[in-house]
């Protein structure tokens, strides 16, 4: 259900990254791994269509995700890619509810309150709906981080560093979590992480790691 | 949840913020409002004063004052003049007609004005009860003096000497109220209306009957030209026009109005200024907001949207704000003035109200378009990777 094909990225100061292609079916976990600087994050962001790549392709669901007219692309990257960031950022001037409410409609989903329950349930948050993001720990924040990538059903879910700010409870606590929940919503799931700890937990099947001999290709072209 | 519930949840959650913007915007539009608002109606009350009146003659002095006190009996009278010169003058073929009027006494700071039925059928006055004067020493009071005093027809008063003070009282010479006016909404709601007899009788001027003035109504326009010229070279009198003279004044007045205007101008500029500050600063802390909506599906358009919702329902909430607080402060100038000649009535409402509404619009959208193009231009992948 993904694929990317001869992916490159040039940015403004001239470096540039090749990124080997890959492919990923549904339904499976992977770990994406690689060292600061390795481009975890570029290809993370193309894969979610936050980022254009300079060349090559990204197919997501048999949509070519970058040829697609800027405002549909928003749409698509709403109803089908769900992202984890290393901080939730939660909207401060809504309430939990609220904040997975927009979720739904700036990707032009009908308000949808059962489901919202339903996710915020899974997640065992259900209890703070009515919270602002202020009144929540670290921990149930990035909750309600994922409560709010997952609450659309995409097929993609993606989670960038979600572990680094969590101590080790909460970190293993987010991978089951996300595992967990892909699993049951069906989505396929990406990690990209440096961090030891998720490598542990899980993810024995499926791992592409950004290797050394990249950053070298880069180097030697910068 | 649609645009404009995001950007009000936005507003809202900077409390100081929005109420700090929303004050600056209500007190400029305010101060527009209520001058608007103000002038409009003293300009109306003035002009419905002097309506029916071409030129106002009187004792040589100021004619402003002249004015003032014959026509709006604001002022004191510029002194008197003899009964024959006023005769002779309302024979002259130029006027239509001429209203004797004699000033000098009050009840209870009402004037009283010794008149003949010329003033009634010159302001088209109708009694609400009883008659008009037959007698000396018969009054007709308008509406706000039989309200204010607890007058009807059948009653006693007594005047005092003086236009304002009711120490020096004519207790001999008792008024007996004989009608009451209908409410008319001038200057003769505040007037004690009697016959020039009851003056002179009350002041014992049996022999110099004298007026404070006369207010004369042309025959032909040819005679605007002519007759205040003649009156005012060959005779001991003064004519002065009220037309004239209200326009000098309105201009007088006009000088502390622009200064007024141009500093709610320049509030409601600051105001703007203020906003887009506010905006800006917002948008540095807000801009991982954005990009996560970026992220959950919106466009960049639906940002630029957003900001400018923002900047524009702060302004015109604002501005709808100040032109409620112009008009409640109107109001309340006008239950506490002291001059009913022209009180202010804060219920009016005025079609150019809406430019102050469009205004607080345009300065909204001013102030937010810059902060709104940069939250446009916000690149998602950039701000995300900033952790």
């Amino acid at each position: 259900m993904l694929q990317t094909s001869d992916l490159t990225k040039t940015f403004t100061n001239g470096t540039t990254l090749h990124f080997p292609d890959w492919t990923v079916t549904a339904g499976e976990q992977w770990l994406l791994l690689g060292e600061s600087g390795s481009g975890k994050t570029t290809l993370l962001h193309m894969l979610g269509g936050l980022l254009k790549p300079s060349e090559g392709k990204v197919m997501v669901n048999a949509t070519n995700v970058y040829a697609l007219p800027a405002r549909a692309l928003d749409r698509f990257r709403g109803q089908h890619i769900g992202i984890v960031f290393q901080q939730p950022h939660l909207i401060r001037s809504m309430t939990v509810e609220e904040n997975l409410l927009l979720a739904q409609s700036f990707a032009g989903i009908g308000k949808d309150i059962f489901r919202i329950r339903e996710v915020l349930n899974a997640l065992e948050m259900d209890h703070k709906r009515h919270a602002y993001p202020q009144e929540l720990s670290q921990g149930q924040a990035q909750r309600v981080g994922i409560a709010r990538a997952l609450v659309n059903r995409p097929a993609l879910l993606l989670a960038d560093e979600p572990t680094s700010s969590l101590d080790n409870r909460n970190a293993d606590a987010v991978i089951r979590l996300l595992s967990d929940l892909a699993t049951s919503e069906r989505s396929t799931l990406i990690v990209c992480t440096h961090d030891d700890r998720v490598k542990e937990s899980f993810f024995k099947d499926f791992m592409f790691e950004l290797r050394h001999e990249h950053i070298s290709n880069q180097l030697e072209k910068s | 949840m649609n645009t404009f519930q995001i950007s009000w949840k936005n507003l809202k959650a900077n409390r100081l913020t929005l109420a700090l913007n929303l004050l600056l915007i209500a007190f400029g539009t305010g101060m527009l409002a209520m001058l608007l608002l103000g002038m409009n109606q003293a300009g109306e009350r003035l002009r419905d004063n002097a309506r029916g009146v071409d030129l106002v003659v009187g004792a040589k002095g100021s004619p402003l004052q002249l004015i003032l006190s014959s026509i709006y009996f604001i002022d004191f009278p510029t002194g008197n003049i003899s009964g024959e010169n006023a005769h002779s003058l309302a024979a002259h073929p130029m006027v239509k007609k001429a209203v004797p009027l004699a000033l000098g006494d009050n009840y209870a700071g009402f004037r009283i004005v010794g008149t003949d039925t010329g003033y009634v059928s010159l302001y088209g006055l109708e009694l609400a009860a009883g008659r008009f004067w037959t007698k000396p020493f018969e009054i007709v009071i308008g509406a706000d003096v039989a309200r204010a005093q607890g007058l009807k027809a059948g009653d006693r008063i007594y005047g005092s000497h003086g236009l304002t003070s009711d120490e020096d009282l004519h207790d001999d010479h008792p008024y007996v109220v004989a009608g009451v006016l209908k409410q008319r909404g001038s200057v003769a709601d505040n007037l004690v209306l009697t016959s020039l007899e009851s003056v002179w009788q009350m002041h014992g001027a049996d022999g110099a009957r004298e007026i404070t003035s006369m207010l004369l109504q042309y025959r032909s326009r040819m005679a605007m030209a002519a007759l205040p010229a003649t009156i005012n070279r060959s005779t001991a009198m003064q004519a002065a026009s009220p037309a004239k003279e209200s326009a000098r004044l309105f201009a007088l007045i006009g000088i502390g109005v622009d200064a007024v205007r141009w500093f709610a101008i320049a509030l409601m500029l600051l105001a703007g200024v203020s906003v887009f500050v506010s905006l800006y600063n917002s948008l540095r802390e807000r801009v991982y907001d954005l990009a996560v909506m970026r992220v959950m599906g919106a466009s960049s358009g639906t940002i630029f949207a957003m900001i400018v919702l923002e900047g524009t329902l702060l302004t015109t909430l604002g501005s709808f704000a100040g032109i409620l607080l112009g008009h409640g402060a109107l109001h309340a100038i006008g239950y506490w003035q002291g001059s009913p000649q022209a009180r202010m009535d804060g219920l009016v409402f005025l079609p150019e109200e809406g430019l102050l509404l469009a205004a607080g619009l345009f300065i909204g959208l001013v102030a937010a378009l810059l902060p709104a193009i940069q939250a446009y231009r916000t690149d998602i992948s950039e701000t995300m990777s900033k952790i």
